[in-house]
């Protein structure tokens, strides 16, 4: 099985939502004081395909397009266990929206090649959409599941469940195909030692725009069909009210009669 | 510009109902339509649906399309997709609004690819720019910690919105109009994925989506043990147990009742919110609720600002204090 992973350079979404700060100007976010970190979904996907590797065998090649890529984030999946790993890396990449972003992955994997299959995860943790997975599989003419909680592979064919919000569903699909990895399939495996001393000594592949063949019109901020107008922190008003007591206990019925009293209840 | 026209929203059904999100995508299509002086149709795709089409029109919509065949009684994305693809180049509606529903989610973004526009998924408002008269679309970002308002270049614009973020209109029995069959086309062998089972595992009982009272626990919990207490407090308010992320991943509670942006929307008249931190994401799940306490032994806990009403200290102490009480007052 050769499996190709996307991940993605990210702000640290577990960070405390008051470290979270906003550039207007530039429609930028931060996590003040956070280093940045793989997108936890991606992760995800990486785990998924270290567990197809290990019942099945296999090479893992990781992508990420992104610019300032910490060498020390884009290699975790390196150091969890992947083999390879392709940056995507040119300012000229930089300004685009999902579709630029997409064009692009979609277009290093034709030029890669020999691939099974392809896992992204379910949704970014910056840009929340859950499109890219399934844009792969339309540039590429494969099928797609989405939100996959398990993996398993046979006789050139996988076998998935998708999670939907009843339980789950099912689904046979051929082989090559895309899925996006839901966080049902298992905790991401922390990197061994042994593992981070691998990552330290491949090194990344870089390709730029030209090495990808991809048209001037489909690449970065020429390839968008969005606009971001405006980004913005919605205010949370209110003010929480404490309920008092000297014992946990007195406070819980402290809280208890509050409600009561605010008719809440 | 381009010759693509009037609004259309993709209505999802249940048995012989359209979801609730469909009345939602239509009361907002509706508005959007009004708002160009353009029309308002409902796109109905499944098996055995001709029924619906009355209520798409009750719903506010001027023309149905139906597309009506057996190979569309599940939801697969290829079928689904071809179908699509071949009623928007029939019908060139302007803006395309969907449910993020788990069809949803699938369909719109393979659709937009397919069609060569863009999506923007799970939006929370949708307004026509004065100026330019595209489609204001604002959706939360970054988890929740921000919003961003996007425009898209290409017609169709494709959209799919957030449940319960819309206002559905009061359906009208008395509306009339049009409803236009189109053929599906469609080969079974077009079709590469086949769906050979469908696991429920909802809970039995009172929902979540439905509940006007939800209880909902964190990771602080601990276990599976910790949260038969949450239950036996819903229990007093008639509500219902939900969770965070880490209980569900942790199998201390099914998949089924995780509240977030990667979960259930819900809106109660009151949420309990149990060693839950209020990750942005979480909270994105429940901050339409109409009052929201929290009981957490952390003061600098994010839920605390979110919520109304609050315990600061360890739940194992508050809680069985509080359901007591509560008890005590909801018998007087
Ligand atoms: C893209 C993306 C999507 C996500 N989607 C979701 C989602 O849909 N839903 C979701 O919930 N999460 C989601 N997450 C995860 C989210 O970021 C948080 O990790 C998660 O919500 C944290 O859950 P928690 O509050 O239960 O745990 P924690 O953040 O670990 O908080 C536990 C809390 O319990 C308190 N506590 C501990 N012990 C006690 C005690 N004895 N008494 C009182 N209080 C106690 C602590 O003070 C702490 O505040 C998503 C993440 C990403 C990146
Ligand atoms: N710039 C990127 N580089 C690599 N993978 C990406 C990138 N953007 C998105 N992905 C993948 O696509 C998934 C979904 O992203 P999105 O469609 O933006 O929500 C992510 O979890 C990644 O697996």
């Amino acid at each position: 099985m050769n499996i190709v992973v996307c991940v993605k350079q990210v702000i640290d979404p577990e960070a405390p939502p008051a470290s979270f700060k906003i550039d207007a100007a530039a429609n930028k976010a931060e996590m003040h004081g956070a280093p940045p970190v793989i997108d936890p979904y991606g992760e995800y996907a990486v785990e998924a395909s270290l567990k197809i590797k290990e019942a099945k065998g296999g090479k893992i090649t990781v992508m990420s397009l992104g610019v300032n890529l910490l060498r020390e984030v884009v290699k975790k999946p390196l150091a969890m266990g992947a083999d390879e790993l392709i940056l995507l890396e040119d300012e000229a990449y930089n300004g685009g929206d999902g579709w630029s972003t997409a064009s692009a992955l979609a277009m290093a994997i034709k030029k890669k090649g020999n691939y099974d299959l392809i896992l992204c995860g379910r949704e970014a943790s910056d840009t929340n959409a859950g499109q890219t997975g399934a844009a792969i599989a339309e540039v590429l003419g494969l099928p797609c599941v989405t939100l996959v909680r398990k993996i398993d592979v046979s006789d050139g064919k996988l076998r998935v469940e998708r999670v939907n919000s009843a339980g789950y569903d099912v689904i046979e699909v051929p082989l090559p195909a895309v899925l996006t990895v839901s966080n049902e399939i298992g905790q991401p495996r922390y990197p061994t030692i042994k593992g981070i001393m691998a990552a330290k000594k491949i090194e990344p592949i870089v390709w730029k725009p030209a090495d990808i063949g991809i048209e001037a019109s489909r690449l970065g901020a020429a390839g968008r069909r969005t606009r971001m107008r405006r980004l913005f922190q919605p205010v949370h008003e209110g003010k929480c009210e404490l309920a008092a007591g000297d014992s946990p206990e007195e406070m819980a019925v402290n809280l208890a009669k509050k409600l009561r009293e605010a008719r809440i209840l | 510009m381009s010759d693509y026209k009037g609004i259309a929203v993709y209505c999802e059904a249940k048995g012989d109902k359209l979801l609730p999100i469909a009345a939602e995508g239509l009361g907002i299509g509706r508005k959007l339509a009004d708002n160009l002086g353009q029309e308002l149709a409902a796109v109905l795709v499944g098996s055995n649906i001709g029924g619906l089409a009355q209520q798409a029109i009750a719903g506010g919509a001027n023309k149905v399309y139906v597309v009506d065949d057996p190979l569309l009684k599940d939801y697969q994305t290829d079928a689904y997709v071809s179908v699509m693809e071949k009623v928007v180049k029939q019908v060139k509606p302007q803006v395309i609004i969907m449910g993020q529903t788990d069809a949803g989610r699938d369909l719109a973004p393979r659709l937009a690819f397919r069609l060569g526009t863009a999506v923007t998924m799970d939006c929370v408002d949708l307004a026509i720019d004065p100026d330019s008269k595209r489609l204001l679309q604002t959706k939360p970002v970054y988890g929740g910690n921000a919003q961003a308002v996007i425009t898209t270049e290409t017609d169709p614009q494709i959209v799919t919105i957030r449940t319960k973020a819309m206002a559905a209109l009061e359906p009208d029995a008395s509306r009339k109009g049009e409803i236009i069959n189109i053929a599906a086309g469609l080969e079974a062998s077009s079709i590469r994925t086949k769906i050979l089972d469908r696991v429920i595992e909802e809970v039995a009982g009172m929902k979540i989506e439905d509940a006007q009272v939800v209880v909902a626990g964190g990771r602080g919990i601990g276990s599976a043990e910790g949260f038969k207490q949450l239950e036996e407090l819903a229990k007093v308010l008639k509500g219902a147990v939900g969770a965070s992320r880490p209980p569900c991943d942790n199998g201390w509670v099914p998949d089924t009742v995780q509240i977030g942006l990667t979960g259930k929307i819900i809106a109660p008249e009151l949420y309990i919110a149990v060693a839950v931190s209020g990750s942005s994401q979480h909270m994105s799940g429940c901050s339409g609720s109409k009052t929201i306490i929290a009981i957490n032994k952390d003061r600098e806990a994010n839920i605390f600002r979110q919520a109304r009403f609050g315990v600061v200290g360890d739940w194992k102490k508050v809680l069985p204090a509080f359901t007591a009480k509560l008890r005590e007052l909801l018998a007087s």
